[in-house]
């Protein structure tokens, strides 16, 4: 939620909010400026480095986090448009046992990792609204983009997880 | 990442006795204080600390960018030293010369020719004298398979010294293995741990058994990759993820015309802006500091900035193609020849030509281009997700105006790399920054000034002529070609006798028995950064070759696969990985409209490769079908890190020939994001299928040698499926629906 604090400013400079934000289960209350994103709240403010940037304009999806329950690119989501919990990689688990977390390590998945963050979130957010997930349910969900070519595995991790 | 600092490895090399072994020998240097005393207890040598606790922490030397040396090169350290692998854990080695990349020299020097005992030991010499720390040439697993593997059954050596010592017994009474050393027919047994610091001590065994491929235990094996806990759970430590104590955040642009300077800027609408510390100008470039991220970008984007351009004309695109088409009617410097090229084609009952391009592609890693630095009186610090460590030192050394001693290196994991941070500009920047900051900095570059200020695979032309005779044999093969040469910036000597192998490379040694061949090359250089992209020369020529031999087959009326065959004489290797993938590909078979299959043969990095690629092109476009993959890559270290590389390769491949192009305009990158330069998604992922040939021969690379043969197969697929030729890249645009 996010309150008006300061009413005069010069118009070069942005408007400052104050925002309450859940994340991982944590309340903050923070004052930042109204246009912020909240991939850099989490990066640069909470320090929670696991939410990663790759384009800062929503194309890659490096920066994924759920925000009730539903995925959502953090690099153009005004921190002060937050209106629900925000869960980010490290609140996925807390000791990676999240059915996504452990099918990434059994299948091996990542290889830089730089993307896997985003991955992961999108798949879990997939998964609990389509727990049994099609190819093209997979497709239109992850269109993260993966420099390195995982998309062989994140296929085959998907389908297995959409058996099980 | 725990941290290993250089006096350190300094500490070990006051303290080691001489020996044969890489590590062993290093020279003297002056003594410097230990520092703080940590858990990773007593150095075995240069890459291996075994502390009381028996944990065995392999000090890697290479940067961990995705393709798995985290993982690979501790497996062959652990196997001959005889630990246990749950025991193992890695950190990053400083900048120093002793983990200088002798291998990459050494295959330069010779030629990837084998060489004699005194040619061998020369060319060491030399590679330790010019060598670099830098990953890449797919060389990490190559270069360490002897070393590392010696280096381990030194330090076991070693432990069953210091245990036959305390025990009173000969050292060919014990054994070490599972991190244990016992006496034979005794209940005698002591830990590597326990053992560790007495070792440490003990002069290294001269000329240690390895253990034959019979006796591993994690050679061969599909580990689990060491690292991906980390990459699951978001604690992987990135170059961007660095935080520092008094930390700014830089955003930087430097002058979007190559060549150009910064000119007038006004920076008070940024300084007004919150969180905003300074604007600071380079020569170059223009950065912001801020003390978060996105402050330093907000305001940077607040900045007016003129930029002054270089002298003379921009350049673009145009300008470039059509130098370089021009290129192809000089007869450049001879790069290979054999028997009368130009009597051979006069000869011919056929002759064909065809010309080829390909344009500038960018490395577009997904973690931007960025490092922090910190200048301090007593020395800088570097962290940095870099493939070259002592380049980065270098550089660092010279932007702070110190030397390189006194820099401090400290690798991060990469988000990708592809020889794109092998170079040192980042650091330079870094380190400038930091020093007029007076602070640590912190500089991430968008994702916009890193597509437009990369250092590009190069553009390239082509002009291949082949002359048949009448029963289809190819008698005559001439092939020209043009591009901007990587090794003039680099390392101009190189490029002094002989043209610059990087930009030939693939075109030259080819394994087809043509008797008459001609390979040149003429340099064309234009005002575009060019270096190290994932495969290299490769990158084109494999699409060069591998499709022009292809109309050479249909102008024999052959097939491409039986026409390959009849080429290829001695080469047993690649007729191997040719033949598998055929066959797995169910090659001659027959396809529905509208498919096609395609294939490709090629060597690079000491791995042989084909790939057949099987496309479908309809009403709603062209789709990758399905790609089978033959690889012969020697010794397979970790075979699941290999099928990895493999797949990876075949999207980095697609995405280049499918999408891939740098355009210029006024002198500048017209591309920015990944909008206008296009990556392949999950949705256009086809199926692969990897078969790896069992081989006892060396390790070849697996990181790049994957890359070359897809353009080739995709296009002689759509070939195949359409009758179109693909003579340039991309193929977007190319292909009507």
């Amino acid at each position: 939620m996010a309150t008006k604090v300061a009413a005069r400013w010069s118009c070069s400079v942005p408007r400052v909010l104050l925002v309450k934000l859940v994340v991982n289960g944590t309340a903050h209350e923070l004052v930042v400026e109204e246009d912020m994103p909240l991939l850099w709240v989490l990066r640069d403010v909470l320090g929670l480095t696991g939410t990663k940037y790759g384009c800062g304009v929503g194309q890659c999806g490096a920066c994924t986090v759920h925000v009730g329950g539903e995925a959502v690119r953090s690099c153009v989501m005004p921190a002060t448009a937050v209106e629900a919990p925000v869960t980010t990689i490290e609140g996925l688990s807390s000791d990676r046992s999240h059915p996504v977390q452990r099918m990434w390590l059994a299948l091996q998945v990542p290889q830089c990792g730089y993307c896997q963050s985003g991955v992961i979130m999108a798949a879990a957010a997939l998964l609990r609204s389509t727990p049994k997930p099609t190819d093209a349910d997979v497709e239109a969900a992850l269109g993260n983009i993966c420099r390195c070519g995982t998309y062989a595995r994140i296929r085959e991790a998907m389908r297995a997880l959409a058996r099980a | 990442m725990p941290k290993l600092t250089r006096r350190s490895v300094v500490k070990l090399a006051a303290g080691s006795a001489a020996g044969l072994v890489l590590g062993f020998h290093l020279p003297p240097r002056e003594a410097r204080a230990l520092e703080t005393p940590n858990d990773f207890g007593s150095f075995l040598n240069a890459w291996l600390r075994i502390a009381p606790d028996d944990t065995v922490t392999v000090i890697v030397d290479r940067a961990e960018m995705g393709q798995g040396v985290y993982t690979a090169l501790p497996m062959l350290l652990a196997e001959d030293l005889g630990c246990e692998w749950s025991r193992v854990r890695v950190v990053a080695a400083p900048a120093d010369p002793v983990y200088r990349n002798v291998f990459l020299v050494k295959e330069m020097l010779s030629g990837g020719q084998p060489m004699g005992n005194t040619a061998n030991w020369l060319v060491g010499k030399l590679a330790r004298l010019f060598g670099q720390q830098v990953t890449g040439g797919s060389s990490s697993v190559r270069g360490a398979y002897k070393p590392l593997r010696i280096a381990g059954a030194t330090a076991r050596g070693m432990l069953i010294a210091a245990a036959a010592r305390r025990w009173g017994v000969p050292e060919s009474e014990c054994r070490g293995e599972a991190g244990v050393v016992s006496h034979l027919g005794g209940e005698r047994r002591l830990t590597y741990g326990a053992l560790a610091a007495e070792a440490a001590g003990l002069r290294p065994p001269k000329r240690p058994n390895l253990k034959q491929p019979n006796e591993w235990r994690l050679i061969g094996q599909p580990l689990p990759r060491l690292d991906l806990p980390a990459k699951v759970d978001g604690s992987a430590g990135f170059g961007i993820d660095v935080r520092v104590q008094g930390m700014l955040f830089a955003a930087v642009a430097a002058c979007p015309v190559f060549g150009g300077t910064l000119g007038r800027h006004d920076p008070a609408r940024a300084l007004a802006m919150p969180g905003v510390k300074a604007v600071l100008p380079l020569k170059d470039a223009l950065a912001v500091l801020a003390d978060n991220t996105w402050r330093a970008q907000q305001a940077l984007a607040a900045v007016e900035i003129e930029w002054t351009d270089p002298p003379g004309p921009l350049v673009d695109s145009a300008a470039i193609e059509a130098s370089l088409r021009a290129a192809l009617d000089e007869t450049g410097r001879i790069a290979e020849e054999s028997g009368d090229v130009a009597k051979a084609l006069a000869g011919s009952v056929r002759r064909l030509r065809a010309d080829y391009e390909v344009p500038y592609l960018a490395h577009a890693a997904m973690e931007p281009i960025n490092a922090t630095a910190r200048v301090m009186p007593d020395g800088v610090d570097l962290w940095i997700p870099t493939q070259a460590q002592e380049i980065s030192a270098k550089a660092a050394a010279e932007a702070a105006g110190t030397s390189t001693d006194k820099v401090r290196v400290h690798t991060t994991y990469l988000g990708g790399g592809f020889g794109r941070r092998s170079e040192a500009d980042i650091a330079t920047q870094a380190v400038s920054i930091a020093k007029l900051a007076g602070a640590p900095v912190q500089v991430v570059w968008s994702r916009a000034e890193d597509m437009r200020h990369d250092f590009y695979r190069p553009a390239a032309a082509c002009r291949l002529e082949a002359g048949l005779d009448a029963d289809g044999r190819l008698l005559a093969w001439q092939q020209r070609l043009a591009s901007p040469s990587i090794l003039a910036r680099i390392f101009p000597p190189a490029t002094w006798i002989e043209p610059d192998g990087t930009a030939v490379e693939g075109a030259v040694k080819q394994p087809y028995a043509i008797a008459n061949r001609r390979v040149s090359h003429t340099v064309r250089s234009f005002p575009v950064p060019v270096g190290f992209w994932r495969s290299v020369g490769h990158s084109y020529t494999a699409f060069f070759n591998e499709c022009f031999i292809d109309e050479a087959a249909e102008a024999a009326g052959k097939d491409p696969l039986a026409f390959r065959l009849g080429l290829l004489g001695e080469a047993p290797r690649q007729r191997a990985v040719l033949e598998l993938a055929a066959a797995k590909a169910s090659w001659g078979t027959s396809l529905p409209p509208g498919r096609g299959r395609g294939i490709a043969l090629h060597s690079s990095f000491g791995s042989h490769v084909a790939l057949v690629a099987e496309v479908l092109v309809d009403a709603t476009g062209l789709s990758v079908v399905r790609v089978v993959a033959a690889i012969d890559c020697g010794v397979i270290i970790n075979p699941d890190t290999v099928a990895a590389q493999v797949e990876g390769s075949i999207v980095f491949g697609l995405t280049a020939a499918l999408y891939g192009r740098i355009s210029l305009e006024g002198g500048r990158v017209v591309e920015q994001g990944f909008d206008d330069y296009p990556m392949l998604k999950l949705s256009e992922m086809p199926v692969v299928e990897l078969h790896m040939l069992e081989s006892s021969e060396l390790p070849g690379g697996v990181g790049e040698p994957v890359v070359p043969p897809v353009a080739p197969a995709l296009c002689n697929a759509i070939f195949a499926a359409t009758g179109k030729r693909i003579r340039r890249l991309p193929v977007t645009g190319q292909l009507t629906a």
